[in-house]
């Protein structure tokens, strides 16, 4: 190790020596990084969860325009929009179609008296259009009355369930003491707001949903005529419809708005988010602390080599030395312990906390600027070495 | 000054503290000093030889009067100067100043790494042979803590000889000794430097080493108050 770093640096490495010489101290400091590495990596992966469940659901959906109701705030935490307002778009130039799409929440329950909540979306049959074309598939089979497609990342649904739905045996549920039956699969994953997704006809959404009308929908879904401009037709929508109760998104800009509303506005995203900090804040006080500890520790030996002529390059280099060591052999323990502990993790609350390499090389260059940031407050220590003190 | 020597001081005056603190350690010394030669300052404690030694040293900032080390002049030199200077010395320190995380041969390959010459093997090969020369062949890999002082202090002169400095300073190298090893450092020393032509400036209080010096400068309160050549 030694020699190769030697050849790498060409001279000898006293960072690495000197922090491998003490062992206590290099695996308290080690520790310490994989530690605060392991706290940005939960919080990264709950918060990457958070946005990936708040724009999952987005994943059955097509249409170019999102219109809603000013009251809601996302698409799957909406209020209500007057059909009548479809009616209206559909008047518009440049708008070919158009349909509602109803979102509730419904109590799954299973036989052993638990249940699991399910974010439920009632769509129109007969406009596969406006499902992703793997929804589209199955929108015929699902006008018979009562049948659903079940969301295969369901939370407390069991995977036995599953396999009998891939091989087409149908299943059935109970939701508000009614028979649903669920007759294929759809794959969008829990989030923080419910167990899962279940997708049905408009029809079975208004029977399950008995406090909802088919006059209020949850959103309108709007297609722009071949070659018309998304953009313009939005502003048509705007000018038409009323802006204090409506509002009208194109669909990409309605998804990062609600990532945006989930990570800033709303506590969970805020909460990780301050963890994300805290655990940078910890990871640069403990290598602060122990390269200032270091260097004052071999206050004597720098000051030795100023007089034998080195200057202040090769002391920073030292100290940016021991950093970089600190940061890639900490790194590597709390990547690992992380990947364990999102594994743990998903599988315990079948959220999509999965470890991703932008994360990783995210949070392995910020360990890097981490360590190199503590390392430069702990060369001001350096000046304290003075070869006049020496004899 | 003139070409024949490798230390030449003026009218230096040294003063440490400030104000009513203020306190005069090094009071008008006038020296030359002989390229090639062994001086050793004594006199009792408190007189100022370590003062004296490392401002002629360029250790520390000259105040007042000059000092010419190898026919650079020291006082108000930038950094830069004193950096470069620094590289053509060698030190020997009381305490042997190792640096306890690197091996006997890292820290000589340390005397040559500074001026930056040569791959670590040759630096390496460098080191094995100055530390055979100082009798410890069969301690190249080991740690200070693993060796004994005597074994140490070698290191130390095997640091500072090894890039062939023109000058070096010792400061008590043999008062952390036993009286055998001290004499038999200082024997060593000796020998290194004529065959090498360095300079040694040495702060000593043992008697027995007086006999190997060409010149004993002795200073009180800060005074050259006895210079002698006794060979
Ligand atoms: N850094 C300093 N600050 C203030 N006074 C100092 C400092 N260094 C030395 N002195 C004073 O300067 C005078 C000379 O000290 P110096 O260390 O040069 O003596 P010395 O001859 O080396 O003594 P010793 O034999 O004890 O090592 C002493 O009075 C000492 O107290
Ligand atoms: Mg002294």
């Amino acid at each position: 190790m030694s020699r190769f770093l030697t050849w790498l640096f060409g001279r000898l490495p006293i960072g690495w020596l000197q922090l491998s010489h003490n062992k206590t101290r290099l695996a308290a400091a080690l520790a310490g990084v994989a530690f605060a590495n392991l706290l940005v990596f939960m919080q990264l992966g709950i918060l990457g969860a958070l946005n990936n469940s708040t724009v999952a659901p987005y994943t059955l959906i097509r249409g170019d325009i999102l219109v809603s109701s000013t009251e809601g705030d996302t698409l799957t935490d909406s209020g209500n929009i007057a059909r009548t307002r479809m009616f209206q778009a559909l008047g518009i130039a440049g708008v070919k179609s158009a349909v509602p799409l109803y979102i509730g929440t419904l109590p799954l329950s299973m036989g052993d008296g638990t249940s699991a909540a399910l974010l439920t979306f009632g769509m129109d049959t007969a406009q596969p259009e406006f499902a992703a074309p793997w929804v589209a598939r199955e929108l015929d089979a699902l006008n018979i009355e009562s049948t659903a497609l079940l969301d295969k990342g369901s939370r407390g649904v069991s995977a036995s369930v599953f396999e009998r739905l891939e091989r087409g045996e149908p299943y059935a549920f109970e939701i508000n003491g009614r028979t649903m039956t669920a007759i294929g699969t759809v794959d969008v994953g829990g989030g923080f707001l419910a167990d899962g997704t279940l997708v049905v006809s408009d029809q079975t959404f208004l029977r399950f949903n008995p406090k909802r009308s088919g006059g209020a929908p949850s959103h309108i879904l709007i297609n722009v005529d071949d070659g018309a401009s998304v953009q313009t037709v939005k502003t048509r929508l705007e000018a038409a419809l009323p802006a204090e109760s409506v509002k009208v998104q194109i669909m990409q800009d309605a998804a990062a708005a609600d990532l945006a509303f989930m990570s800033t506005e709303r506590p969970t995203g805020i909460i990780f988010g301050f963890g994300v900090l805290i655990g940078i804040i910890v990871g640069i006080v403990i290598v602060y602390q122990v390269l200032s500890t270091d260097v004052a520790d071999h206050l004597k030996e720098y000051a030795t080599f100023k007089a034998m002529g080195y200057d202040q390059p090769f002391f920073l280099g030292i100290v940016f030395e021991e950093a970089l060591v600190l940061a890639i052999f900490g790194f590597i323990p709390g990547f690992l312990a992380s990947s364990v502990l999102y594994k743990a993790l998903a599988s315990v609350t079948n959220l999509p906390v999965e470890m991703q390499a932008g994360t990783a090389i995210l949070v392995f260059f910020g360990t890097l600027a981490a360590c190199t940031l503590s390392g430069a407050i702990a060369t001001r220590r350096l000046a304290a070495a003075d070869p006049a003190d020496l004899f | 000054m003139g070409p024949e020597h490798a230390i030449t001081v003026v009218g230096l005056n040294h003063y440490f503290g400030h104000d009513e603190a203020r306190k005069q350690a090094i009071w008008d010394v006038n020296l030359n000093i002989r390229k090639g030669s062994l001086t050793i300052l004594m006199g009792p404690s408190g007189s100022g030889k370590t003062t004296l030694l490392t401002l002629i040293g360029c250790l520390r900032d000259v105040q007042e009067g000059s000092v010419h080390l190898l026919d650079q002049e020291l006082r108000d030199a930038p950094e830069a100067v004193l950096v470069a200077l620094r590289r053509k010395l060698g030190f020997i320190f009381q305490a042997h100043n190792l640096h306890e995380s690197l091996t006997a041969t890292q820290n000589v390959m340390m005397g040559l790494q500074v001026h930056g010459k040569g791959n670590a093997r040759l630096q390496r090969a460098a080191s094995h042979h100055m530390l055979g020369l100082v009798g410890l062949s069969d301690r190249l890999d080991y740690l200070p803590g693993n060796l004994s002082g005597g074994q140490k202090q070698r290191v130390a002169v095997a640091r500072a000889l090894v890039s062939n400095p023109d000058v070096i300073f010792a400061d008590e190298p043999t008062a952390a000794l036993d009286k055998v090893s001290g004499v038999s450092i200082v024997r060593m020393l000796k020998q290194l430097g004529q065959e090498r032509g360095t300079t040694t400036v040495m702060v000593t209080h043992d008697n027995r080493i007086l006999e190997l010096a060409d010149r004993i400068i002795t200073l009180e309160e800060g005074r050259v108050v006895s210079d002698t050549s006794p060979i």
